[in-house]
């Protein structure tokens, strides 16, 4: 079977089943009796390993096979959890990892066997009582026995599958013939994503033993996976039935198999209402499906779309009295809307979207701007108008939710790091985490990570102090750690917060004059935050020892840097003796800014708002010469001018004489006042780039389209000073 | 373009005007070809590079083979359209045209490969030279035309 094109989904499924795992660990790691967790994490290995099986990847399964039967023995009172054990799951999910790492990028496992974690597995288990081993073989099928035994009120569908003539004739010959005839109905898990294949490999192993005369839903619709939970199954076979079904059984992510022997009375005796269902069909729809798909029973006169594995009536379960199906069906249609309905979808297909739909806005715009100018507005073109505004504003909103994600999946990990690094650092801590459901852009969230992991590891490293010291000074032993996120308006803030040492300025500065970042002249008139703001050069680290958590100079610059790249800012409060904080402010979307549009000769230009300080009006009187450099001077700042005509080479369109208007902007402690011809206004901006065709033009950062349809150029501020 | 294919295959060419000149560009490479607009200025670049204009949502920048071959500025009329080009390396661009007139399917043995004269400096920009019945078609070369600066 080709299982190419599952690809992606197992890849995605695995990162979903490992970060499940590492955080059940975890709390396993707190509550180490906890049976709803171990079962969780049984499960979820249950589950990598049938996966990694169905994909052919047999080192990943031979480990989570391993792993299961660890948690089999956790799960029977066998062994108990312990530090130990803890710290080698967690190396077996690290391995496990890699593992997915290598076959994303090449699309296999790697050589990697991890036998020395294998052995250690191994030994956890037999370091239980003797039984371990001979428990762990049978540990795969687990999850059937235990509801194995609720199988005599688990439906047994199969013996609701109507025959054809044919068929019978096949059955009744193989009887003669002195076969044995099974009915088999086969649960699949409610977790298993590819049906199709488990249900292909529960055929093929059948198949080995038995021949398959009649499977409802038909084999056609069971490829197509059109089936919800079950099927069933009528099989000839000389094999015993217990056979057969653990045949049935081994293929993973099946949940139970149920099997029951079929005898030709059952068989001829189900063709009764069979008649009489299909008299009753005649008058609704003679085209159902062949006789060989269960129909529904005429009674109940549903609609013939819902036919398959709808409750029973009574008239059915009369001639197939063995199973009570009425319970279980009902509860696996009660189940069904539960499941979250979800599809995945390439960033890419929501960028053309995107792109569609400002056009759309686009071309709103020109209607009305065409219609105001055709003097044709009658209130009817009016209305309909505004009713199309709206339409266009929802959508552009829906299309930017789409794209947004809870930041989760990034968070997710850091309780995993943070216990690693109280291990690695010796230090007590702990980490609390809030507002993981807070949703960004999904760019913005794939590319956070890491700069909050410097956060995380500089304020267990340098800010959380160790426990002694702690105790000295009259705090909780335990260190702690926040990490908050929340919507800010149109921003996203995290803060990285520690009740440890917080920043000495003092080491800090002495640093700094050591590294000859700064003078000592220079260091006498920092202010507290300049000297913070140091943190953020590049080489610059405190921590006395280099240790491989942090304090090798690479880190808050990193930190800085790439936050800026998403239009982000960073920035530290901080006491000491009490913590510090580090909050991070993230525009909701990277695509759209707020901007200030102006008017430059006879072209618009786009400023972003984030980069202005304020708008002055300004004689020309007042500007002076410095150095043959045009200057203002505003409340005590002497600030230079640029002239962006002369910039730009667009000539101005005011008088020399009239006043200038000037935008200050700034960037870091520098500012400078751009003149501009006129502001024409606030607006949202959506970026787009002007590509690598044109990348010689520096001061222009980028693209944006207006509502008439015209192109403005966003300038880059920063460039200009 | 890469070199012409083997004789009994045919290449169609779009067919656009240069002052009186005929030039023809490679279908394969158009993406479209749109009304002339107004386009956005882009300051400090090259001449040859018009600017920018929006393609349904998209930024795509524009420019002139009349400059980058050293002819007269482009005079805009009616018939003056603008041809959207994707190439590989340099993505899309669009081209001013003076009019475009029509698609022509040519034989590849009706094209010929210009005997390469570096004295004519508009020469460098072509890669062939095509038959038809409308008369001489210079095949453009579209990525010398493209991608050198002057």
């Amino acid at each position: 079977m080709d299982v190419s094109q599952y690809l992606e989904i197992f890849l995605d499924e695995t990162n979903e089943h490992l970060q499940n795992l590492n955080t059940q660990i975890l709390s396993l790691e707190q509550d180490p009796e906890n049976m709803d967790t171990i079962n969780e994490i049984f499960r979820a290995a249950h589950s990598l390993k049938g996966m990694a099986g169905t994909m052919g990847y047999k080192r990943m399964q031979t480990l989570t096979h391993d792993m299961e039967n660890v948690f089999s023995e956790v799960r029977n009172g066998n062994i108990k959890v312990n530090a130990d054990m803890i710290d080698v799951l967690f190396q077996c999910l690290d391995a496990l990892e890699e593992y997915n790492t290598n076959i994303r990028e090449s699309s296999d496992e790697g050589t990697n066997d991890n036998g020395a974690l294998i052995k250690r597995l191994n030994v956890i288990m037999n370091g239980s009582e003797g039984e371990g081993s001979d428990k762990a073989a049978p540990a795969a099928q687990e999850p059937t026995k235990e509801s194995a035994q609720a199988a005599s009120a688990d439906t047994q569908m199969f013996r609701q599958i109507k025959l054809n003539e044919n068929q019978q004739n096949v059955l009744q010959e193989a009887d003669r013939q002195g076969k044995n005839v099974y009915g088999l109905t086969v649960k699949v898990q409610e977790s298993c994503i590819l049906k199709a294949a488990r249900a292909f490999l529960v055929f093929k192993a059948i198949e080995e033993t038995s021949e398959i005369i009649v499977s409802d839903p038909s084999s056609q619709d069971i490829e197509d996976e059109k089936f919800d939970l079950h099927f069933s199954l009528i099989i000839v076979s000389e094999e015993e039935l217990d056979k057969v079904v653990n045949a049935a059984k081994s293929v993973s992510e099946i949940e139970d198999v149920v099997g029951g022997v079929l005898n030709m009375n059952d068989v001829n005796s189900a063709k009764e209402p069979d008649e009489e269902e299909e008299q009753a069909a005649e008058h609704q729809e003679a085209a159902q499906p062949a006789p060989a798909v269960q129909t529904q029973p005429a009674a109940e006169a549903a609609p013939p779309a819902e036919t398959v594995q709808t409750q029973p009536t009574p008239q059915d379960q009369a001639p197939a009295p063995a199973a009570a199906p009425a319970p279980a069906a009902k509860k696996n249609t009660a189940n069904k809307p539960v499941v979250n309905r979800t599809v995945r979808v390439d960033i890419e297909k929501l960028d053309t979207l995107m792109n569609l739909v400002s056009e759309l806005i686009i071309a709103k715009n020109s209607l009305v701007s065409a219609s105001t100018m055709s003097g044709n507005s009658s209130p009817a073109v009016n209305e309909q108008i505004e009713y199309l505004e709206s339409v266009t504003t929802s959508l552009h909103e829906s299309v930017m939710k789409v794209r947004m994600v809870p930041i989760e999946s990034t968070v997710n990990k850091f309780p995993r790091m943070v216990r690693d690094l109280q291990k690695k650092l010796g230090k007590k801590m702990e980490l609390y985490m809030s507002g993981e459901e807070t949703e960004l852009d999904r760019t913005v969230v794939d590319q956070i990570g890491d700069p909050l992991m410097h956060l995380l590891r500089n304020s267990a490293d340098h800010g959380l102090e160790s426990a002694e010291v702690r105790k000295e000074r009259g705090k909780p032993e335990v260190g702690s750690i926040f990490l908050d996120a929340y919507q800010d308006g149109n921003n996203v803030v995290i803060e990285v917060r520690d009740d440890g040492n917080g920043i000495d300025t003092k080491a800090v500065k002495n640093k700094a004059i050591e590294r000859g970042v700064i003078t000592p002249e220079q260091g006498e008139n920092m202010s507290e935050k300049e000297i913070i703001d140091l943190l953020f050069n590049a080489g610059f680290s405190t921590a006395k020892v280099v240790s491989d958590v942090s304090g090798r100079g690479v880190g808050l610059d990193v930190v800085k840097s790439m936050i800026e790249s998403l239009s982000g800012e960073v920035e530290v409060k901080s006491k000491l003796g009490e913590g510090s904080t580090w909050t991070i402010r993230l525009p909701l979307t990277l695509a759209i800014i707020q901007a200030l549009m102006v008017d430059i000769g006879n072209e618009k230009y786009a400023i972003s708002l984030g980069s202005i300080q304020t708008i002055e009006d300004i004689s020309p009187a007042d500007v002076k010469l410095v150095q043959a450099k045009e200057v203002i001077q505003l409340r005590d700042l002497v600030i230079p001018l640029v002239r962006l005509c002369d910039i730009l080479d667009i000539p101005s369109k005011k008088n020399p004489e009239d006043n200038l208007v000037v935008v200050i902007v700034k960037k870091g402690d520098k500012l400078a006042g751009l003149v501009v011809d006129e502001l024409i206004g606030q607006q949202e901006i959506v970026i787009k780039s002007l590509g690598k065709y044109i990348s010689k033009c520096k001061i222009i950062s980028g693209a944006t389209v207006l509502g008439d349809g015209e192109v403005a150029l966003i300038l880059d501020a920063n460039t200009l000073i | 373009m890469e070199e012409l294919k083997a004789v009994g295959e045919t290449t169609q060419f779009i067919v656009i005007k240069l002052g009186e000149e005929q030039y023809g560009i490679d279908i394969k490479y158009i993406d479209n070809i749109v009304r002339m607009q107004h386009i956005t200025r882009v300051p400090k670049v090259d001449a040859y590079l018009k600017g920018v204009i929006n393609l349904r949502g998209e930024v795509i920048p524009v420019m002139s083979i009349r400059i980058k071959m050293g002819l007269e500025p482009d005079v805009e009329t009616k018939s003056s359209r603008i041809i959207i080009l994707k190439l590989e390396q340099h993505g899309t661009i669009g081209v001013i045209v003076d009019e475009v007139k029509e698609v022509v399917t040519l034989e590849n043995e009706n094209i010929e490969k210009m005997a390469y004269d570096s004295k004519d400096e508009k020469a460098s920009f072509l890669c062939g030279v095509g038959k038809c019945e409308g008369g001489l078609i210079s095949l453009l070369d579209l990525n010398s035309v493209v991608l050198e600066g002057i």
